[in-house]
């Protein structure tokens, strides 16, 4: 079977062009593999990266495309680190990263250590839990805000039931104090299964005699999870909730259909602001200077994220 | 965890199983009601959907797909009643609603534009990430580090930071709202995800394969066509299966960059509205279409999700 496909790649090579690349040196076919993926990047991120950084320099509005430029030099990232707006999206983003991450690593770790006891069917259940994750955020947290109407949606017809809260009062989206939980349960419930599925790989990547020798020293069940169990499976956790912090920091979907921002402004994170500030208000200079700020700030954590990725591999 | 009896670590006390078994299930089962519930709505009547309490037994319908397929008009008996034989299912039950069909929705033509999307940028990224994936596994590439973190770090920028220029860029070169400029941009962003996890696939598959292959006489890229790309099958079928599903989830770029021709079924589904607001049977309906595929392939890929999300770091 796979020499069979081999063999097929191999004739449909035409003769001229084979005889022409059969000559290249393994170095020119390196460059000639990877270049097209390189210029490719710097057509689609580079290039535009760089005229956003020379708008963010400019009152340019992409809306009024004929308007004569002006250089503005620092003005526009000075007014964002002065706007009160933009601090409070900072805010709102960093309550919503903390939440989620804290949530989805309680929670999956737990349920990791659970599945990790390998009773009858995890494999099975595993699976179940792995799904939410897959979905598209987009189409799955719009179906959301049914869940969350008022009376008619389920989620609210269940808390009312619980708590015998009258099901019009459950107003998840519409409650200052409760959209941004709105928000925060989605994602969480989206979420968890991702950092569960991580946390796994590292309850399993720890050798078994490890726990025989605590056995043998009598080190309680107590002692040998937090002693055996937490430090070393640390790395992965460590890695999972990097991978979410950085996804969340951008978060846009589900906001956006959620609450879009609201309401008022009190769900309102980074990407929302930027949203309304380059597509809605047109001022594509100063929200090109916001997506620069973001930029860095993302950066930032990417750099140290694959710092942990190189020392996980390295275990 | 009880501390008295004395049990083997490498396998777990009976009682300490069946309560993680327990919570697990419990949890497994929670975490799916919401999709159990899209799908139960897809089946709903327009009133059956907002009753109050909300309906766990219902007449099952296919209104919802009727709906999600069709634009209706609302008309007079008089004139329904003038109409000839109602032709089909959909056309009989808009008509109980004193409506008729007007045409078909949009919803079909958006999700052949997911489609061709997401199978166009597939192919691309994954024809260019196993280019370059064996080019940084087998040669010394210089500054090789450097360029995969770059690789990488263009999947770090938030979409609508992305977004600002590239709908810029998109309406000097006529990108605007088309399949193309949509299979372009999501092949950017999926290429860094393929060449990191090809790379790790291609980095397993021992290069004494290629060596004795062109001992043999074949030449490097004959090697590379017999050894290796069908030895790297697996690997390219799972990229492949982590590509696709990236772009036929992704809402962000679609909303801000495609409104007509090129939309793709994400930011289309939200959209979709009967009397009186969203209609959700329809939704729901939109939503379970839009969902089957993904679950098709997510059973097929459990042995390798992990890898996948994790952008090959952590590999079981």
């Amino acid at each position: 079977m796979l020499n069979r496909t081999a063999d097929n790649v191999a004739r449909a090579t035409p003769e001229p062009l084979a005889k022409k690349i059969r000559g290249i040196s393994d170095k020119g076919l390196a460059w000639l593999f990877i270049s097209p993926t390189i210029l490719l990047l710097l057509a689609i991120n580079i290039f535009p990266l760089f005229w956003a950084i020379y708008l963010s320099f400019t009152n340019y509005r992409a809306n009024r495309p004929n308007e004569v430029v002006k250089n503005l030099g620092l003005a526009n990232y000075r007014r964002i680190l002065g706007d009160q707006d933009v601090w409070i999206a900072m805010q709102t983003t960093a309550h919503f990263v903390f939440w989620t991450i804290l949530l989805q690593t309680v929670i999956g770790f737990t349920l990791a250590w659970l599945i990790d006891r390998k009773f009858r069917g995890h494999a099975f259940w595993t699976t179940i839990i792995l799904v939410p994750m897959m979905l598209s955020p987009a189409v799955v947290g719009n179906f959301w805000r049914f869940l969350y109407e008022p009376q008619i949606g389920l989620f609210s017809y269940v808390i009312s039931f619980v708590t015998g809260i009258p099901p019009t009062n459950v107003q998840m989206l519409s409650n200052v104090e409760l959209a941004p939980w709105a928000i925060i349960i989605v994602d969480t419930w989206m979420w968890t299964p991702y950092v569960m599925l991580i946390c796994l790989a590292g309850l399993r990547s720890i050798p078994e005699y490890i726990y025989e020798a605590a056995e043998v020293d009598r080190a309680s069940n107590w002692r040998q999870f937090w002693s055996i169990t937490l430090p070393m499976a640390l790395p992965f956790i460590m890695l999972a909730v990097l991978f979410r912090g950085i996804e969340n920091f951008k978060m846009f979907d589900m906001v956006n259909l959620l609450t879009g921002g609201g309401p008022g402004s009190t769900t309102e994170v980074a990407s929302i602001t930027l949203k309304r500030q380059a597509f809605e208000s047109w001022r594509t200079g100063y929200s090109s200077a916001f997506a620069i700020i973001l930029f860095v700030a993302v950066f930032g954590l990417a750099n140290i994220y694959v710092k942990a990725l190189n020392k996980v591999k390295q275990r | 965890m009880s501390l008295t009896t004395a049990h083997s670590v490498v396998a777990p006390s009976s009682n300490s199983k069946r309560i993680a078994g327990v919570l697990v299930v419990g949890y497994a089962l929670i975490s799916i009601v919401p999709l159990l519930w899209i799908f139960a709505t897809s089946f709903k009547t327009p009133p059956d959907s907002i009753a109050y309490p909300p309906k766990i037994v219902f007449q099952p319908s296919i209104e919802g797909y009727c709906n999600l397929f069709t634009t209706r008009t609302r008309q007079t008996p008089e004139y329904i009643n003038s109409l000839g034989p109602a032709t089909g299912f959909c056309d009989e039950t808009v008509r109980k609603r004193n409506m008729v069909i007007a045409g078909p929705s949009n919803f079909l033509p958006r999700f052949v534009n997911s489609l061709i999307i997401a199978f166009g940028s597939t192919f691309c990224a994954v024809f260019l990430g196993t280019l370059s994936a064996y080019g940084f596994s087998r040669f010394k590439v210089p500054l090789a580090d450097d360029l995969l973190f770059f690789i990488l770090s263009t999947r770090f920028m938030p979409p609508i930071a992305v977004a600002i220029p590239i709908y810029l860029m998109y309406r000097e070169l006529g990108l605007s709202d088309t399949a193309l400029g949509m299979i372009l941009l999501y092949t950017a962003v999926n290429v860094s995800l393929a060449v990191w996890l090809l790379k790790g696939f291609i980095d397993e598959i021992p290069r004494e394969y290629e060596e004795a292959a062109m001992i043999d006489g074949y030449t490097r890229l004959q090697a590379f066509w017999r050894t290796v790309l069908p030895q790297a099958t697996t690997g390219i079928a799972a990229t492949a299966i982590f590509c696709l599903i990236f772009a036929w989830n992704e809402y962000a770029f679609a909303a801000l960059l495609t409104s007509g021709t090129a939309q793709t079924a994400p930011p289309f589904i939200p959209t979709i509205i009967g009397e009186g607001g969203q209609d959700w049977p329809a939704v729901a309906a939109g939503t379970t279409i839009f969902l089957v595929p993904i679950l098709v392939f997510t059973i097929l890929l459990r042995k390798q999700l992990l890898r996948g999300i994790t952008f090959g770091a952590v590999r079981k």
